[in-house]
């Protein structure tokens, strides 16, 4: 997020874009809620009409991966009305002249057509975005999980510079990161093209600081490959060993099927969890590992704040902290490493190896975290980003894209497009809220279908149902709300029996390799 | 501007209660209705101060300050009309106090103790609503309610659910549902904000009943497992047990606010399927290991995998819900002593 949570409550205006923000970031949702009470505008646009959808003051039920199209003619109409922040993108960023020509192919009727949101409402969606400012745009994974993932994410900054939305308090960009360390986990370079802070492997100076760092004599500097090309390496035998950390993939990636059939190919799998889980059935070790309150560190939020995680109970059996066993596994290849706890590994590597956390030590997150970029002890943190609308590389740079449809859309085989999320009651593959009670909320996994749907095929509230797309099929009960449009299904994956996964498809935005979650085409069948 | 509270001058802004200026110097007014941060109702009467030239006892909660204020909280007349209240309040409230699960953390129960309140005169009708433990996570017990609605404009105006509302008028007041439901049969959200700020034993989390009375947990401060926002949870503790969570209030970002997962989602680090020893698949099942054995075989492994085919025929996915300490050591692992930069996480996704 470019900006915080704590300005949700004082925003004036909100455009929230894909993020079922209620269910599955519910306190956020509350700080929009209180803004609303005192006067702030908000926008919903979304394919299913939930329950934030019913707070808006206008509300867009566009069809599913149409976000550009719809996102390009909104700006083509704040271009062509001269409602945009001139001054903003005449001093402060670039490339304009190249965008605006993109966003003169999409005139809102265009638009219109591609996303099912018709062209008055646009201009009212634009006329009502230029006279509040600012505005603060979310967005969550209805956003990314597209093929045109990367693309989208382009399309909301786009529209948020030439609103000149950028720079201040409750304005920005903002993706609510759906889980509690996974901008963490980013920070901390668990991806292959970055050192911890976002350093570039491909950087010689950088492979040179990590090295001398990490006592080494060279560190790999090429990028290393992304989690689709891993698994479907296990399948090819270029991936030979595949070490999974606290990750249940045979339920969460796409294509449960394909999935299973890459981790059963694997000639070494290595998984270390909590729990048993659909993951470790293919397992060749299994290291037991600490959970939640057996252990001291630290999870950075959506927000970029840095808190402190506690422990207070010590884990069951020999379960054993997860820095701990990364250390032995290093000590037994060679390795010795200094660092014997989380404070340690924080406060004399991570934070000495990350400029923008060099500010953050333990001593100083005692109480509230302190958000990122926080360089130095005497630094109070960084609430919003590119102050001023001094950007990373200077200027602020549009990003000309255009619209693609989904890889797979609904045909007279598969009528129906499937879209799917998460639920309030319920996280990811359930291996915690499965055995903390909520099951007595929410105990199994529905199709949500429309009425007009539900009449025409006969089928009753609570009825089973057949769910069949290209790759599987599962049999759920049928859950006939107003929130789904006709042609639409939604389901969620938080239920091995019934998963979305069964059905979704391995298809990945070219860039981030980011799965198309979001739109698959499906046929629902009474049974 | 200036007023004085029990002979000392306090300083005072515009737009301060006299419960905001009395709290930031250190006097303590008791209160029951109150919720910082919303409009005041003045409803439960307990913080009431008397103020120098008015005829009449102010609830200081609703209440502004004024510049030459002169209040005191603590004279006979206060402490008497306090008094009375609170025996109007024990009336009607069951005094089991022995075995209620707020004991040592009840409003009323420490301001009739403070008052020396402890029966109350006044003989009258009891409420006899059944005790709703339907669910697994709120129990409700409205023979406790004091009608302070706490709840309802929490549910109402914080967490903007609207679960929650008065129903009835007078002695027969009751909170409840739209129909008087059970919670689960209502909209309710199960975020558990009604139990945070229940001053009484009416709303009690069911998960806590018969683990630890409130002088014997430790808080510790901590961050919420699930979502990305954040929230700063306070786990009471007894022993290794956490007994309830509690949001911290006025920490950022959630300000005391928590949703049902993180309020109640927290017992499955207790389950008894937990991973407790390494496991080593063998003749396609597993065996218990030990660590050394465990850790050993993955290393030869490993070490063998990079003589025959490099590094790069290894990769790894690092864990979004562990702390940034794990995935560090886990890229660690991976860049500095396998040599490869086939690391990654669900970033994307």
């Amino acid at each position: 997020m470019t900006n915080s949570f704590g300005e949700f409550a004082d925003a004036k205006m909100f455009l929230c874009i894909g993020t079922n923000m209620t269910e599955a970031h519910p306190v956020a949702s509350t700080f929009l809620k209180n803004a609303l009470r005192k006067g702030a505008k908000l926008i919903v646009v979304d394919p299913r009409k939930q329950p934030l959808a019913d707070l808006a003051d206008i509300y867009c039920q566009i069809k599913v991966g149409s976000d550009i199209a719809f996102l390009n003619g909104l700006m083509n109409v704040i271009i062509t009305e001269n409602l945009y922040d001139k001054d903003f993108v005449e001093n402060r960023c670039d490339n304009f002249e190249a965008f605006k020509a993109k966003i003169m192919e999409y005139p809102a009727e265009k638009a219109a057509e591609i996303s099912g949101v018709d062209a008055g409402k646009i201009r009212e969606v634009a006329h009502l975005l230029a006279a509040v400012k600012p505005a603060m745009l979310c967005y969550t994974l209805g956003i990314t999980e597209h093929t045109t993932g990367k693309d989208n994410v382009m399309s909301t900054a786009n529209l948020q510079l030439l609103l000149g939305n950028m720079g201040m308090p409750s304005a920005g960009v903002n993706p609510l990161r759906g889980q509690n360390n996974v901008q963490g986990a980013c920070d901390m370079g668990a991806l292959p093209n970055v050192f911890p802070g976002y350093q570039k492997v491909i950087d010689p100076a950088m492979t040179e600081k990590f090295a001398k760092a990490w006592n080494v004599a060279k560190l790999p500097d090429k990028n290393g490959i992304m989690m689709p090309q891993m698994m479907e390496g296990l399948v090819d035998k270029k991936i030979r060993a595949f070490y999974v950390f606290g990750e249940n993939l045979a339920n969460t990636e796409p294509d449960i099927r394909k999935v299973e059939h890459e981790l059963s190919s694997a000639e070494f799998l290595v998984c270390q969890d909590i729990f048993p889980t659909e993951t470790t059935r293919f397992a060749h070790v299994v290291f037991p590992a600490a959970a939640w309150s057996e252990d001291d560190g630290t999870f950075s939020s959506s927000e970029r704040r840095v808190n402190r995680v506690r422990k207070v109970k010590t884990p069951p059996g020999e379960a054993k902290p997860n820095w701990w066993i990364f250390k032995e596994l290093a000590k037994r290849m060679g390795h010795e490493w200094a660092s014997n706890s989380g404070r340690e590994i924080w406060d004399n590597e991570i934070s000495i190896l990350a400029p923008a956390l060099g500010g953050i030590k333990y001593s100083r997150i005692e109480e509230d975290g302190l958000q990122w970029p926080c360089p130095n002890t005497e630094h109070p943190g960084t609430a919003f980003l590119h102050r001023d609308g001094v950007f990373t590389h200077g200027k602020g740079i549009f990003n000309p894209v255009d619209w693609k449809p989904p890889a797979e859309v609904p045909d007279k085989e598969y009528p129906f497009v499937l879209s799917t999320g998460r639920r309030l009651f319920h996280y990811h593959t359930r291996t915690q809220t499965g055995r903390s009670g909520l099951n007595f909320l929410m105990s199994e996994e529905t199709a949500d279908i429309s009425a007009d749907d539900a009449q025409r095929l006969g089928i009753g509230p609570d009825e089973y149902v057949k769910v069949r797309s290209r790759r599987g099929e599962v049999k759920v009960r049928a859950r006939i709300t107003p929130q789904v449009p006709p042609g639409m299904v939604w389901m969620s994956f938080h239920f091995r029996d019934g998963s979305a996964n069964w059905l979704t498809n391995a298809v990945y935005d070219p860039n981030t390799l980011t799965a198309e979650y979001k739109a698959c085409a499906v046929t629902v069948e009474k049974l | 501007m200036n007023i004085t509270i029990n002979g000392k001058v306090c300083e005072a802004v515009e737009g301060q209660t006299i419960l905001d200026v009395a709290k930031a110097n250190g006097f303590n007014i008791p209160t029951l209705c109150h919720l910082a941060g919303l409009t005041p109702t003045g409803a439960c009467r307990i913080c009431v101060v008397e103020i120098e030239g008015m005829r009449n006892l102010v609830a200081s909660c609703a209440s502004p300050a004024t510049e030459g204020m002169v209040v005191r909280t603590d004279s006979e007349r206060v402490l008497s009309a306090r008094r009375f209240i609170v025996e109007l309040l024990v009336s009607c409230h069951p005094l089991d106090c022995m075995t209620c699960e707020k004991t040592g953390d009840c409003t009323l129960q420490n301001l009739a103790y403070e008052l020396g309140v402890t029966s109350s005169k006044m003989e009258g009708e009891k409420y006899n609503y059944p005790v709703d433990s339907s669910n697994p996570f709120i129990m409700r017990d409205y023979n406790k309610c004091i009608l302070c609605q706490k709840c309802v404009r929490v549910c109402n105006e914080i967490q903007g659910i609207e679960a929650i509302k008065t129903t009835n008028r007078g002695f027969d007041t009751k909170v409840a549902t739209a129909y008087d439901t059970t919670l689960q049969d209502s909209n309710c959200v199960f975020c558990g904000q009604c139990v945070q700020v229940c001053p009484v034993g009416a709303l009690t989390e069911m998960k806590s009943k018969g683990l630890g009375r409130a002088w014997e947990t430790k808080k510790v401060r901590t961050t919420c497992p699930y979502c990305g926002v954040g929230c700063q949870l306070e786990l009471h503790v007894k022993g290794e047990q956490i007994v309830k969570i509690m949001a911290v209030e006025d920490a950022s970002p959630n300000k005391g606010r928590l949703c049902v997962k993180g309020r109640f989602g927290y017992d499955f680090i207790y389950s008894e399927e937990r991973l407790t020893t390494p496991l080593i698949r063998e003749n396609g099942t597993f065996r218990e290991a030990s660590w050394d054995e465990a850790l050993d075989l993955v290393a030869a492994k490993f070490k063998q995998i990079i003589a025959e085919s490099g590094p790069d025929a290894i990769a790894g996915v690092s864990c979004a819900r562990s702390i940034n300490e794990d995935s560090y050591q886990m890229q660690k692992l991976f860049r500095a002593v396998i040599g490869t930069n086939n690391i990654d996480h669900c970033a994307r996704t």
